[in-house]
């Protein structure tokens, strides 16, 4: 689908009727199209060029891309300073917040400040434990929790206010987004928890790595049961796993993930476990999609980005449609200016 | 102790009632609290508190205790503070992502809230961020204030 009004880098669109905030994500979805959401790595790095060359990997293939707040708990670049990076080249970014580091001060501060730099799809998380990641002896903050961090988000959007309650001059304009894992117990609060966080403001949803259709489709049925469908965007998360020797890494270091013995197995018993794992995740995706309520998934493909274009391709999910990007209509507005 | 805090988990029904007449019976007292005055009962309030509740669920004194909402088990002992219900680290065998020794928080208060009369119901409302000045204050005479109006 294209829409008449596409990006001109810099440039935010028109908040259309029914929608929150000026973004892609929201229009695509609000549109009734399969979405595909992507996470990029931020790099170890103060090479804005690294930036590019990550997103520029899921070029035609992604709707949005989303910038995470330093992941499992390891230094990066902030996710605020990598969404700044690609909206000036016209990317959609999410831009993934964590209460680990940052109080509700800071927290407030940079939700201005990307909202100001044109971003308009926020994640609402946690965030992982400071003892899985590379500076164990970092004082975790955890002022907010996911929860009152998505009311806080909602609150300067909709009221134009503070958490103190002093007046915004211009409100953000966002699309709200949390996250939430279908596949930790306690399993049958899984979806309550969501019905909490659509309470909270969230009208989207990235959920933990899928490899266990069954226990999904049980929980998109509670899910169902609870009138959450219309009230929320669910974006199952899928990856391709390289080996089963990751896999095994995978669910024992990563909190959160779980995979299926039956899907380690596979891995360990195929020829050649790379194209194993890629066929894997376009199947995981074929059958996902065929789930009532889900509007669309967020790949995760840590260290073979390059993978991403390959199951999404692979898996037909987008129908034909090209999500914009950069160059995709010929020439980059900063290929313009340079001619 | 963290054996203590999970029996107080077990007990949760038994101590609701105890905490529902505890609570009656101070807001009752309310007339000759507010006599004594509050700021000079604050510290040796907070002191019993401290020893009460820490003996019977690790309570951490942030001062705006939700015990009657999360099973009778504390939040606060959850190594990232949360008030509103597990992050999604939680071990398959429902142990903490980062003390993997400790059960998760909100797997016990899930499972506590269960056998209490107000049930889970209370689960569903998006709790506050903490009002981090109230750390170390007494909540039983807070919650006086609250329910009989005496001024702090």
């Amino acid at each position: 689908m294209i829409f008449a009004d596409e990006p001109e880098p810099g440039q935010p669109l028109p908040i259309l009727p029914g929608h929150s905030s000026p973004g892609r994500l929201e229009r695509v979805l609000r549109a009734g199209a399969f979405a595909v959401t992507a996470e990029l790595a931020p790099p170890d790095s103060a090479d804005a060029e690294e930036v590019y060359a990550r997103a520029r990997i899921f070029d035609g293939q992604v709707d949005a891309i989303n910038a995470t707040d330093g992941s499992g708990a390891n230094c990066h670049m902030s996710s605020v300073a990598v969404c700044a990076l690609l909206t000036r080249i016209g990317y959609s970014p999410v831009m993934q917040i964590s209460c680990r580091d940052r109080n509700r001060i800071a927290i407030q501060g940079d939700i201005l400040g990307a909202a100001a730099m044109g971003v308009c799809s926020l994640l609402c998380l946690t965030g992982d434990g400071v003892e899985s990641g590379d500076h164990p002896e970092a004082k975790p903050v955890f002022d907010l929790d996911s929860l009152s961090l998505l009311a806080l988000a909602r609150t300067l959007r909709d009221e134009g206010r503070f958490q103190s309650g002093r007046k915004l001059a211009s409100p953000p304009r966002f699309f709200l987004g949390a996250a939430e894992n279908p596949f930790a117990p306690p399993y049958e609060w899984r979806a309550r928890r969501l019905a909490k966080k659509a309470a909270a403001g969230a009208q989207f949803i990235q959920t933990q790595y899928c490899f266990d259709v069954p226990r999904l489709k049980a929980f998109m049925a509670e899910v169902e049961e609870l009138g959450l469908l219309d009230k929320v965007f669910i974006l199952v998360g899928v990856g391709p796993l390289p080996s089963a020797r990751t896999a095994e890494w995978l669910r024992s270091h990563v909190p959160g993930v779980h995979i299926p013995d039956a899907v380690v197995r596979r891995l360990a018993s195929a020829p050649d476990a790379k194209r194993e794992g890629r066929r894997l995740c376009v199947e995981l995706i074929q059958e996902i999609r065929a789930l009532k309520g889900v509007a669309g998934v967020h790949v995760m493909a840590y260290r073979q980005e390059e993978a991403v274009a390959e199951v999404i391709a692979a898996s037909g999910v987008l129908q034909g449609r090209v999500p914009w990007y950069p160059s995709r209509d010929g020439q980059t507005q900063q290929q313009k200016a340079a001619s | 102790m963290y054996a203590l805090r999970l029996f107080s988990t077990r007990h949760a029904r038994g101590l609701e009632t105890v905490y529902r007449l505890f609570g009656g019976m101070l807001v009752a007292l309310a007339p000759i609290l507010r006599a004594i005055g509050h700021r000079r009962l604050e510290r040796p309030t907070a002191a019993v508190e401290r020893a009460v509740k820490g003996l019977l669920f690790d309570c951490r004194m942030c001062g705006q205790c939700v015990l009657s909402s999360t099973g009778m088990t504390c939040p606060m002992n959850c190594p990232k503070e949360l008030r509103n219900g597990p992050c999604g680290g939680v071990r398959a065998d429902g142990s903490c992502e980062i003390e993997p020794a400790m059960r998760c928080v909100w797997v016990e208060a899930w499972e506590g809230s269960r056998r209490m009369r107000a049930g889970a119901a209370a689960f569903e409302a998006v709790a506050a961020p903490l009002d981090r000045r109230l750390k170390g204050s007494s909540t039983w005479l807070r919650l006086v204030r609250e329910r009989a109006g005496v001024p702090s």
